[in-house]
């Protein structure tokens, strides 16, 4: 015991001694490890003087650090160092970089975009971004749309209109498209087995030709059908009742079906219970103008390559 | 200096100078919030109503199931104010927003993206039917299915839950003078539902009218959870708020 000891005999030791001969030594610490907690002490008083520290009651020490940014109404305004008004001023010098394309994008009537290559470039690569964290769980990330649930984007079918204004008000206000159970009209099974089979004929689908001419008189006549989707059964865009001639579907997944009998079966089950759960939300307050803008011209020039109808 | 042997002799003092040491920490980062002026910003409308409100019954259940179900492992309800954060989401966290969060739901992990101003982003058919099956909705999602949520809500006990909450400060109302008091601070149609005798009348009234989950008919837990999130981060109606009024608070 007293042998091991013997080599080390020279270490300063903190003077306690237990049961005669355990001692403590006092290893100093490595001299850079010791100045490096002293220049830590010193950071810390630095940054209590330039930044938000110590609490005094109801109130805190500001700082001597300011951030200088324009509020809502762009008077600008120097206030102590503080994560919101940094982010602030953050938005601000962003938009400062890309002031550029907004300005033109603020500016730009939207039939122009398209003569503007830098402008569609720019569309094409900051509207995909908002249309991924806004509008691609429903309408998919290509804008391809999803079967009973939100319409394919990119083709040259609109239930309310494929002109940049009708796009944007789609996108401002949100839609809601609602077509009530059996059209609100007192039909009875063969009946509606009668319309889906007219309904799919002007689809250019080979359906039975008596049904479909009893069909086609519900259709006309006491089934109101024509009140929403128009007599050439082509809908109407004010309330996106869908055009029923143009084998695009949304509702009754016809396309899935292989027989005659189940896109019957498909057609129906959606005459019968009704169409109530096509939700567009509206994005009025929660995008800004200029987001909408953006994704309208996203829409129409990018997804649905310059739609018109 | 104090003599070195007496503390390493005496557990007791150690112990006690131990704590000290390190509620210091506590003391100094924690408590003072408790003081500051506005740690807690006061939202309200022009008439002086307060914005952000206490959960509605249903709401509130849907807000135990939530927890329930471990959704905050994977998804945070704090929007920091960044640049990045701020454009993805929308605006920055307020602490007001959470501050009848009991616990709050901050989180700390987000495999799945922030929900602080998820409510109203999705219809209610979205959110019902990315619950039960999220890659019917999302091809490339890794978040579980939760099937079972279509099962009947268990109502019986909401106006307990209620007043365990109103313990730790929540304004429920259990007389009628806690109740005038809310028709003040809220407004009457919000302080009706604030009311803890008629919570299960109230639950079951928004789960028929609201459909959340598409059936008025029944009263399950998904029309909890969907209420629940529909409301997130739509309390605060930002544009009628002038934003430099936040900056002073931090
Ligand atoms: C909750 C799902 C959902 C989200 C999110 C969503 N949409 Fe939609 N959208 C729909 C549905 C459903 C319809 C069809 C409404 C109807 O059937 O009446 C629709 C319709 C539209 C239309 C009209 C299509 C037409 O044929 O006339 C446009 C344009 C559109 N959405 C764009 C967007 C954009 C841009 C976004 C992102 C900001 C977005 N949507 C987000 C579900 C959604
Ligand atoms: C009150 C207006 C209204 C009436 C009446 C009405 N519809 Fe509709 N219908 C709509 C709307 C709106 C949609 C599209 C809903 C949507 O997209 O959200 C629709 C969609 C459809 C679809 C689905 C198309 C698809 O893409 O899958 C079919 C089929 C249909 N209607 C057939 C009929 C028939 C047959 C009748 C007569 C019995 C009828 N509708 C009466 C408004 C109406
Ligand atoms: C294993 C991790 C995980 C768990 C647990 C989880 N989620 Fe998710 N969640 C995700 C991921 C990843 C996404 C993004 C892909 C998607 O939309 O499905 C997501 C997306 C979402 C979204 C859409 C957000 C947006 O802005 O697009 C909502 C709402 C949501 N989750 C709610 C919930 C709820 C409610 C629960 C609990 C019942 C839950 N999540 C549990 C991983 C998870």
């Amino acid at each position: 015991m007293s042998q091991g000891n013997s080599q080390e005999s020279n270490v300063q030791t903190t003077g306690h001694v237990w049961d005669g001969d355990l001692q403590e030594f006092n290893n100093p610490l490595p001299a850079w490890w010791l100045w490096s907690f002293y220049a830590t002490i010193i950071f810390s008083v630095v940054y209590w003087v330039a930044y938000p520290a110590w609490p005094l009651g109801d109130s805190f020490t500001k700082g001597i650090t300011t951030i200088t940014y324009k509020n809502d109404k762009g008077v600008e305004k120097t206030t102590h160092w503080s994560t919101r008004a940094l982010l602030m001023k953050d938005l601000q010098d962003a938009r400062e970089s890309q002031k550029k394309y907004f300005d033109m994008v603020a500016a730009t009537p939207y039939e122009q975009f398209a003569k503007n290559p830098e402008l569609s470039n720019f569309v094409a690569s900051a509207g995909k971004v908002v249309f991924a964290d806004n509008c691609a769980a429903c309408h998919q990330s290509g804008g391809q749309g999803k079967m009973a649930f939100a319409p394919n984007l990119t083709d040259d079918d609109w239930l309310y209109g494929g002109t940049h204004d009708k796009i944007q008000a789609s996108i401002t206000n949100g839609r809601h498209g609602i077509m009530p159970a059996k059209g609100g009209a007192d039909l009875n099974e063969g009946e509606i087995e009668s319309l889906a089979n007219y309904v799919l004929s002007l689809s250019g689908e080979k359906m039975d030709a008596a049904k479909i001419a009893v069909g086609d008189e519900l259709f006309h006549g006491k089934g109101l059908c024509i009140a929403c989707h128009g007599a050439d059964a082509k809908g109407n865009q004010d309330i996106g009742s869908a055009n029923l001639t143009d084998k695009i579907w949304l509702w009754a997944d016809v396309p899935a079906q292989g027989s005659a009998d189940k896109k019957v079966a498909a057609v129906k089950a959606v005459i019968t219970s009704g169409l109530n759960k096509g939700v567009m939300p509206a994005q009025n307050g929660r995008l800004s103008a200029d987001q909408i803008k953006l994704l309208t011209v996203y829409v129409h020039d990018v997804l649905g390559g310059g739609s018109k109808k | 200096m104090i003599e070195h042997g007496k503390i390493e002799k005496n557990i007791g003092l150690m112990l006690v100078l131990t704590l000290i040491a390190i509620s210091i920490g506590g003391l100094v980062e924690i408590v003072p919030l408790f003081f500051l002026k506005g740690t807690v910003e006061d939202v309200k409308n022009a008439d002086g109503i307060k914005m952000v409100r206490p959960y509605s019954p249903l709401e509130q259940r849907g807000r135990d199931i939530y927890i329930r179900e471990g959704c905050y492992l994977c998804h945070s309800q704090m929007i920091r104010p960044f640049r990045d954060e701020s454009m993805r989401y929308g605006h920055y966290s307020l602490a007001a927003e959470s501050q009848y969060d009991h616990p709050f739901q901050w989180g700390s992990k987000r495999t799945g993206p922030d929900l602080a101003r998820v409510g109203k982003k999705y219809s209610n058919e979205w959110q019902v039917q990315h619950l039960i099956a999220p890659r019917s909705m999302v091809p490339e999602s890794v978040m579980p299915n939760y099937p079972w949520l279509l099962t009947a809500l268990d109502t019986s006990d909401v106006a307990d839950r209620m007043k365990a909450l109103r313990m730790t400060g929540v304004p429920y109302s259990a007389n009628k003078a806690e109740h005038d008091n809310n028709v003040k601070e809220f407004g009457a149609d919000v302080a009706k539902q604030l009311h803890i005798p008629d919570a299960r009348k109230n639950l079951i009234e928004q789960a028929q009218t609201g459909k959340y989950d598409g059936n008025a008919a029944d009263v399950t837990e998904m029309d909890a959870l969907v209420a629940y999130l529909q409301v997130l981060g739509t309390m605060v109606d930002f544009s009628k708020l002038d934003n430099d009024s936040f900056v002073k608070f931090r």
